[in-house]
């Protein structure tokens, strides 16, 4: 995107073609205001509260929403609900973005590497990823986190783990084909080393769908996140993450239901909103590739 | 046909090799190693521990250990429960049914559903339902799927209770209808996402399809629109289906876990989940292994059905 509109300088950024069809995909614009508000409200929420997020009341459990202040109500330990929501807001969404970086640079270097390079080295690299794609991710997930210790850095590490085979694929497809491009070709005439023709004239022209990939890649890794730490196997209380918040709330479904009802409303919006600029982007960037 | 069979087959044991070298880096990365069963008695010494170290040859080469692990893999040695002492393959055999069961009620509602919703949505491109379709499936693919199996219990076992909260059948009633009336809630869960993905490819599929020469030359010999979509397109564009569901393999199974986590359903996903929380490893790498090859196996027959329905690619 940068080199698109640095060739291009009387055209600012914002009134790139990029930019106007991104903007024009009402979707994806929706989405960005969806995740812009959510996590404005995440980082100043806590603020605005009267509780502490980890403050025990145990004459108040089980409020409803919009009892006096706890506006979304109070879980079993009499915790308000908004309050940790938005704390597990500021988790939730700091694993799943730090786990997008991760996995990104992993898919990327190891997709510019085996695509251009080829041979042997991509043989051994692309089924390397085909052999993680045939695990089922959760399957992976947990027997991982059960093996490492569970601290949230690890489970960010681990959900990289299970999600960097994506990115992998497209940028060693669009390598693949870039490297037969003439620019390629006189990089090597001009004698650039390896390391400058991947990453210094292939790997721009890759960006676009990079950032298409990593845009889902965060959805996914905030799903992700939600599974294990629903499941018990991530983040671990007293921390409060929008998966481990939904752990015990089977249990009190009949009593409870805001419990249950309130944290996935949030996971929902998150994930939907990066699915969402994602697809914008997609279109915007007129990126060809099907995957969902 | 035998050259191309030849070639995924070799393909598909390559990726065995790959996966059981994943496999076994996770055993290794497990706490206690393979050992883990004698770190829970008290009355082992760190002596006792050595010795059983040499016995079971966990003081051999790295390699020579993956090549003994991957050998009894082969033979269907896969170690036994630390829980109960049977032999892990018998404990997955016994969950097997149930997984199965639900996996397939629930792909059979992904695909009919889908595959409907992806032609009508390419037959009637930029319709509202086209758009309702669209939105719907990117916001579907969003929902995580256990919480939407809570909504569902809550609305439908809590508030209106037609259907059971769990479980897959009453006890001491093993009718089918039974069976049957525990699997809906369960399966369409599962099946949400893959109706999604189902349909967004279908559309696509469908649009390819629709806009090659074949089909306007049905359309120009008068054939009705409804039999050149039925009889010229559908065919042409499940095509593609058959291989998006050997892909799609691992992420129902992932959703199977968390499925059968919601509605205490007994197949692999809880037996996993159940194996984590006792730190039975050898059921939980067991479980791990057999999801590959189920994967493995299923991208295979996949590919076959392909090759045999489509001679474009057999002959190639």
């Amino acid at each position: 995107m940068t080199t698109l509109t640095a060739t291009q300088a009387p055209v600012r950024w914002w009134q790139s073609r990029v930019m106007r069809r991104f903007v024009g995909h009402r979707l994806a614009l929706l989405g960005l205001v969806m995740i812009s508000a959510l996590a404005l409200i995440c980082i100043i929420g806590p603020y605005l509260l009267p509780y502490d997020s980890l403050y025990i009341d145990l004459r108040a459990r089980f409020a409803p929403p919009m009892t006096g202040q706890h506006y979304l109500g109070t879980d079993p330990l009499g915790r308000d609900i908004a309050a940790r929501l938005f704390m597990a807001g500021r988790i939730s969404l700091l694993v799943g973005f730090t786990a997008m970086v991760l996995a990104t640079l992993v898919g990327t270097l190891v997709g510019v590497i085996a695509g251009y390079r080829g041979g042997w080295i991509s043989a051994v690299l692309m089924r390397t990823v085909d052999g993680f794609l045939s695990y089922p991710s959760i399957f992976l997930l947990l027997a991982l986190s059960a093996a490492l210790k569970p601290s949230p850095m690890m489970i960010t590490v681990i959900i990289a783990i299970t999600g960097w085979m994506e990115v992998a694929r497209i940028v060693e497809a669009e390598v693949r084909s870039l490297k037969e491009r003439e620019f390629v070709l006189a990089g090597r005439m001009l004698g650039l080393s390896r390391m400058h023709i991947m990453f210094r004239e292939i790997l721009p022209n890759v960006t676009g769908p990079i950032i298409v990939a990593a845009t889902l890649t965060v959805a996914r890794a905030i799903l992700l996140e939600a599974y294990v730490s629903f499941l018990g196997f991530g983040i671990q209380p007293p921390l409060p993450s929008w998966g481990n918040m939904l752990n015990g709330a089977q249990q009190y479904l009949a009593t409870a239901p805001w419990l249950a009802i309130i944290p996935g409303i949030a996971i929902t919006i998150a994930v939907s909103s990066f699915n969402f600029i994602g697809d914008g982007l997609r279109d915007a960037l007129d990126v060809r590739n099907d995957t969902l | 046909m035998p050259a191309f069979l030849l070639s995924r087959f070799l393909q598909s044991a390559v990726l065995l090799v790959i996966v059981s070298i994943i496999g076994f880096t996770v055993l290794n990365l497990m706490p206690g190693g393979p050992l883990a069963q004698y770190g829970l008695d008290p009355g082992m010494t760190m002596d006792d521990m050595e010795r059983l170290k040499d016995q079971l040859g966990l003081n051999r080469p790295i390699w020579v250990q993956y090549f003994d692990w991957a050998w009894r893999l082969v033979q269907g040695d896969w170690g036994t429960s630390f829980r109960d002492g049977t032999p892990v393959l018998s404990v997955i055999g016994r969950h097997l049914f149930a997984t199965l069961l639900l996996m397939g009620s629930s792909t059979v509602i992904a695909i009919a559903v889908g595959t409907w919703i992806g032609i009508r949505g390419a037959t009637h491109r930029y319709s509202l339902f086209d758009y309702v379709a669209t939105i719907g499936a990117m916001v579907a693919l969003s929902i995580p799927t256990f919480w939407f199996g809570l909504v569902g219990i809550y609305v439908f076992s809590l508030k209106l209770g037609w259907l059971p909260a769990g479980n897959m059948y009453t006890i001491g009633d093993g009718s089918v209808l039974n069976y049957l009336h525990h699997l809906i809630m369960p399966s369409v869960v599962l099946a949400l996402v893959h109706i999604a993905i189902w349909s967004r490819y279908m559309r696509t599929a469908t649009l390819d399809v629709i806009s090659q020469e074949f089909v306007k030359t049905a359309r120009a010999k008068g054939v009705t629109e409804r039999r050149v979509l039925m009889k010229h397109v559908v065919g042409n564009a499940l095509l593609p289906m058959i291989t998006l569901a050997g892909v799609q393999l691992p992420s129902i199974l992932t959703g199977a876990l968390v499925t059968e986590t919601v509605f205490t359903w007994p197949g692999m996903g809880r037996l996993f989940l159940d194996s984590l929380g006792y730190s039975d490893y050898p059921v939980v790498m067991g479980l791990l292994m057999f999801s590959a090859i189920l994967t493995i196996a299923g991208n295979l027959i996949a590919d076959i059905v392909v090759a045999l329905v489509d001679p474009r690619i057999r002959l190639a």
